[in-house]
């Protein structure tokens, strides 16, 4: 199947339109946050203060980049184990966030949190640092530089290639393919 | 009597550093063809399409594999016969990490306290286990460790009669929960004997094995084979999408265990098995 193109900021309709097992490629700009910065966004939601960044929309990437040598927008650019951000998506999906990317299993509560928002769980391909790394052409610094790898940056992709795992219908596509392939 | 100087150390640990982050082992290429050959669901094959392709890219513009250049772990065996002048092991190890993670634009990873979490900012200090042997030879194993699958591992205390039943269950029961988190397909390191600490280190050592070298005693090369066909009979497949591949390997490191005891320890690698060897 031909992989979709889409481009943030995204709709709850669009979002509708996705099941889990998509491929998809992105095009424009997403943010890269992980553990550091999440626990920072969460604090000024907490005390009702404004986020370095309007979340409506948005697609978050849980990445923490190698350095980019001279020349190159960004080193290796993989995602990171979306597990640990587990316990602040909930939050970040409804201050208007409509999309993370990371790999690996989500919490329960995350994927209710999906359907509530009309939001998606993407994975990229974990370790394909390099690959990834192509498709990022521009980057920013938006917040927390003195997070190092760990900073909000502002990152224009072009056909950044992922999958969809858990849709707003709470299809899950690790679950899926396990059923699909398992022998035991 | 041979001498080595500290610096020499420092300068081969930098270029495995490197070397190892951008360029992908042949064992590891190999058995990523492999199963992309044998792959039958087609988002798993497309992830093995990607991870092929990720090689190349790596290996032709100098971007590390993957963004997580690990820990850096190594495993030296020192020759009794060989002198070090210069400096002590510990501290031309962790030289050489701190040039080969600077100099490669690698990840700096480590934080000084796991509590407090302020970074070291040089990727030190290394993971190092020495070894006396015989001999005038110094041979350094090097792994860049990632977090992500290193956060997939487990120990456990098994009893003498859970036998091979009971170790093949634990290990292919922890693959099984671990499921898309450590990237597969993945590297699944054995250990079983020793002690409560020596078996998580056996583990480790059989990461750094080149794939497709079975372990040299019959018994456990069937065991290995074994364990290999029940985890890829899971479904997981690549990047945990479902299919075929989900270990590329098993291998076993058994140590002489106590009367009382079976320890057993499972430490996983990602298919980003990064492994080097250097001799002096």
């Amino acid at each position: 199947m031909e992989p979709k193109k889409i481009t943030p900021p995204l709709t709850d309709e669009q979002m509708m339109e996705l099941k889990a097992g998509d491929t998809l490629l992105i095009n424009g700009v997403i943010y890269s946050a992980r553990d550091a910065a999440h626990k920072k966004l969460i604090e000024l939601m907490e005390e009702g203060k404004p986020l370095p960044l309007d979340l409506n929309g948005q697609i978050i990437y849980y990445v923490g980049p190698t350095p980019a040598k001279p020349g190159q927008p960004i080193g290796s650019a993989g995602p990171t184990t979306s597990g640990r951000m587990d316990a602040y998506t909930p939050q970040m999906l409804a201050h208007g966030m409509k999309a993370c990317i990371g790999k690996g299993s989500r919490s329960a509560a995350v994927k209710e949190a999906l359907q509530k928002y009309k939001g998606v769980y993407l994975a990229a391909t974990g370790g394909a640092g390099a690959l990834l790394a192509q498709a990022i052409k521009k980057v920013e610094m938006v917040a927390y530089e003195e997070l190092g790898p760990e900073a909000i940056q502002a990152m224009e992709v072009e056909d950044f290639p992922v999958t969809v795992i858990n849709d707003v219908y709470g299809n899950d596509l690790y679950e899926q393919g396990v059923e699909k392939y398992a022998k035991r | 009597m041979k001498e080595l100087e500290a610096r020499q150390i420092s300068d081969k640990v930098a270029e495995a550093c490197e070397r190892s982050n951008i360029y992908l082992g042949d064992d590891v290429a190999k058995a990523l063809r492999t199963s992309y050959e044998q792959e039958e669901s087609p988002t798993g094959k497309e992830a093995l399409d990607q991870l092929i392709k990720n090689e190349q890219i790596a290996r032709e513009s100098g971007i590390p594999i993957c963004q997580d250049t690990g820990f850096a772990v190594f495993f030296v065996e020192w020759g009794q016969d060989v002198v070090l002048k210069g400096g002590t092991l510990e501290e031309a190890i962790n030289e050489g990490v701190r040039k080969g993670y600077k100099e490669g634009y690698l990840r700096k990873s480590i934080v000084k306290d796991p509590l407090r979490r302020e970074n070291t900012g040089d990727n030190t200090p290394a993971v190092i286990y020495t070894d006396m042997v015989p001999g005038d030879e110094v041979v350094i194993h090097f792994a860049a460790k990632g977090g992500g699958s290193e956060n997939m591992s487990t120990v456990k205390m098994l009893k003498p009669a859970d036998g091979v039943e009971g170790l093949v269950n634990f290990v292919v029961n922890h693959v099984k929960e671990a499921g898309p988190n450590p990237c597969p397909p993945i590297v699944v390191g054995v250990g079983v004997g020793g002690t409560f600490d020596k078996v998580a280190v056996q583990a480790k050592k059989a990461l750094l094995r080149p794939l497709g070298q079975p372990n040299s005693d019959p018994f456990y090369a069937d065991l290995e084979k074994r364990m290999l066909k029940e985890i890829n009979e899971l479904g997981i497949g690549p990047q945990g999408f479902g299919g075929r591949t989900t270990a590329m390997a098993v291998h076993i490191e058994p140590y002489p265990s106590h009367i009382a005891s079976m320890a057993a320890a499972v430490n996983i690698n990602c298919h980003a098995s990064r492994h080097y060897e250097i001799r002096l």
